[in-house]
């Protein structure tokens, strides 16, 4: 500034300070959860998730694919999806398994050092889980500090800065989804890969998937292929008891899914 | 499968898996959580004691009201340290202050746990405050330091208000009936809430039932009166021990005490049986309205619970923690030595009954097709496996006796005369 600073010009400067000080004022608006609502309806965008297990074949591709993406220790027996193997014997029985989440696959037929011989087999089948995106989820609601939230377009994220790592969110998923990242310490799930979906990619395990079981879009685009899956074929939700209103929808279900 | 990377896990040091299980399952909530609800629960029972005293005038309690009011405040700092020792960022577990995020039940726990920290601290201030007066006087002009170190603990502890007429002892007394009188909710409050955490998580098929809060709360104030009978009598019995190796302790003689024992003892034992009726009353409700219901969940908790923990829950608890202690009680010629036994088994019932929903909880799979062992950590070898392992549990046990003893240092909670 000038040494004859005219008043005005003082005023003038004055004021853009005032201005530029009122911007984060009104970036930090706290929104009334009417407003919250009225905000997320207007993304234009809920992402959801299709599995088709008639096709899945239980390679564990889409496992190693996301460990190694997400950075969840290759070695480590967590894992944000998994894949899970039914084999349904004639008395009714029901034999289930996830060895090693399946990252190998299913390299054995030995279920739990069993082996089930295939004249006693009904039916069998493979089913990839991950997390469900709830509409209503338990994990956010327990949450004491917020870090675990849902984002406007539907997807569960967690604050991996600010979680205290007191597992409650752990405890209130009814689908054992969410676990400790080994590194991190911090509470961990699978987010869609929300990294890659934000910049117009595909999931990093529906790029891995040699046959498409898996596929993910957008539920308010009526043209979206899942959306269409979702309102013309038979569909059904992993356990619908627990009013979390899971956004995974899968095709071919079987009541012995756990 | 790389053994450094399995260990880095939390929670797959000490679980064992068996048939089906998710693999991002494990016994997340160990030992510390067990504590938690044990902690706050006998800071709880032993509040409620005192106030049987302060607002129900139950004269015969008079005595050990002064104690378990002390003995709760010493628990009540020791009663988040389990949290501490849980959270796997303890240096952030203040945000739940800062960005409370109130749908979440533990999210309350800051202003529960301040608003009855205030009040038992206040109660306590108004109990001593003629006792740390008339200290202080007593006090003038002695020398040495510990003497104008106590004469200084005295003097912050009066905040300055020195007036110890009539009147003005009346106005404490009133206060303390007052502050006693809210005490009792929020100190069930406080309790019932941790009994909320675990009812409230629809995922646990163990955990969640309505009855959780209630069942907390009763079995907390079980548990504190027993722990306040029991650190009673070890104290009793040391000033009698001192008192007949010539030490006239309190200036009475051993039989003096003894008899002031007993006496407490009978009468504060009758509440402890009392609350212990209320307590395996609501527990077996539970347990017969979930088997009597038998949702989808029921044949893997009978599992549980006949199969897998049927010593825990049946021997330790049931039958060692509450039936034998009970008869023990009841049975006339109650004698010292049987109330100390009783009140121990007591407190491993307690313990049994924390350890058995919390663990018990985690004992079967969200599948429920598959199993989940818990194995202590004894000998620690990493952070997590002292934290979360038998030292860890025992540091946070002792530490509630430790600043009891500092605190009965300077406003001594039993003197007779
Ligand atoms: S599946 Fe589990 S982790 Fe995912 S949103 Fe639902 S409750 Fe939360
Ligand atoms: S572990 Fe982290 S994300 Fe989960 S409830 Fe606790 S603070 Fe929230």
């Amino acid at each position: 500034m000038s040494d004859n600073c005219s008043r005005r010009e003082f005023f003038a400067n004055a004021l853009k300070l005032a201005a530029v000080a009122a911007i984060p004022v009104g970036a930090l608006k706290i929104l009334e959860p009417g407003e919250a609502k009225a905000a997320i309806a207007k993304t234009g965008v809920r992402w959801g998730f299709v599995v088709d297990t008639h096709k899945c074949i239980g390679c564990g591709f889409c496992v190693k694919a996301c460990k190694n993406e997400n950075e969840v220790m290759y070695d480590a027996p967590v894992s944000r999806t998994w894949v899970e193997r039914y084999v349904v014997t004639k008395d009714g029985e029901v034999h289930a398994d996830t060895p090693n989440a399946a990252r190998d696959g299913f390299t054995t037929p030995k279920i739990h050092g069993q082996v089930i011989p295939d004249s006693e087999i009904t039916k069998a089948f493979f089913v990839p889980k991950l997390c469900n995106q709830c509409e209503n989820p338990p994990c956010v609601q327990v949450c004491p500090v917020g870090a675990t939230y849902q984002a406007p377009d539907g997807v569960v994220l967690v604050d991996r800065t600010w979680c205290i790592g007191c597992g409650y969110c752990i405890m209130a998923c009814p689908y054992g989804v969410r676990f400790f990242h080994p590194q991190f310490k911090v509470a961990e799930k699978c987010n869609f890969c929300y990294h890659r979906i934000s910049q117009g990619m595909k999931t990093a395990c529906v790029d891995a998937c040699p046959t498409g079981a898996r596929m993910i879009g957008n539920l308010k685009d009526p043209n979206d292929p899942v959306t269409k899956i979702v309102l013309n074929e038979r569909v059904g939700v992993l356990k619908d008891e627990y009013g979390t209103k899971p956004q995974v929808f899968y095709l071919g279900l079987d009541k012995n899914v756990r | 499968m790389v053994e450094s990377a399995a260990s880095a896990i939390h929670g797959a040091e000490w679980t064992i898996k068996e048939l089906f299980v998710y693999p991002n399952e494990f016994i997340y909530w160990s030992i510390q959580i067990v504590m938690y609800p044990l902690m706050t629960g006998l800071v709880a029972g032993a509040f409620v004691l005192s106030s049987l005293y302060h607002v129900f005038k139950q004269e015969d309690l008079k005595d050990i009201a002064k104690f378990s009011l002390i003995f709760s405040f010493a628990l009540l700092f020791a009663a988040p340290m389990p949290l501490m020792f849980h959270l796997q960022q303890p240096q952030r577990g203040i945000q739940v202050f800062f960005t409370p995020h109130f749908t979440s039940a533990i999210s309350a726990f800051g202003i529960v746990f301040f608003t009855y920290y205030i009040i038992v601290a206040c109660e306590i201030w108004f109990v001593y405050r003629e006792f740390a007066v008339k200290q202080m006087k007593a006090l003038e002009g002695k020398e040495g330091f510990g003497n104008s170190l106590l004469r200084a603990i005295y003097r912050v502890f009066s905040l300055g208000v020195h007036d110890i007429s009539e009147q003005a002892l009346h106005r404490d007394h009133k206060a303390v009936t007052i502050l006693a009188g809210i005490g009792i909710p929020v100190a069930c409050f406080l309790h019932g809430y941790a009994g909320f955490i675990f009812g409230s998580v629809k995922a646990n098929a163990l955990w969640m039932t309505p009855l959780m809060p209630v069942i907390f709360i009763m079995s907390a104030i079980v548990s504190g009166i027993a722990l306040c009978i029991l650190t009673y009598i070890i104290i009793m019995e040391w000033q009698k021990y001192r008192a007949k190796s010539a030490r006239r302790a309190w200036g009475m003689s051993a039989e003096e005490i003894g008899g002031a024992e007993i006496d407490v003892i009978r009468k504060t034992s009758k509440y402890l049986v009392g609350f212990m009726i209320a307590a395996i009353t609501l527990e077996l409700l539970d347990l017969v309205f979930r088997g009597y219901t038998s949702l989808k969940s029921w044949d893997i908790l009978r599992s549980v619970i006949y199969g897998k923990d049927f010593v825990n829950i049946f021997i330790l608890q049931y039958t060692l923690g509450n039936l034998v202690p009970f008869l023990m009680l009841v049975i006339p010629g109650l004698t010292v030595r049987r109330t100390a036994v009783a009140t121990m088994l007591v407190l491993l019932g307690v313990f049994m009954m924390r350890y058995n929903v919390v663990i018990g909880g985690q004992a079967f799979s969200l599948t429920f097709a598959g199993y989940m062992h818990y194995h202590l950590p004894i000998i620690p070898h990493s952070i997590d496996t002292y934290k979360e392992g038998l030292f860890g549990a025992l540091t946070i046990a002792v530490m509630p006796f430790v600043l009891f003893y500092w605190i009965n240092k300077a406003l001594p909670t039993l003197r007779y005369k």
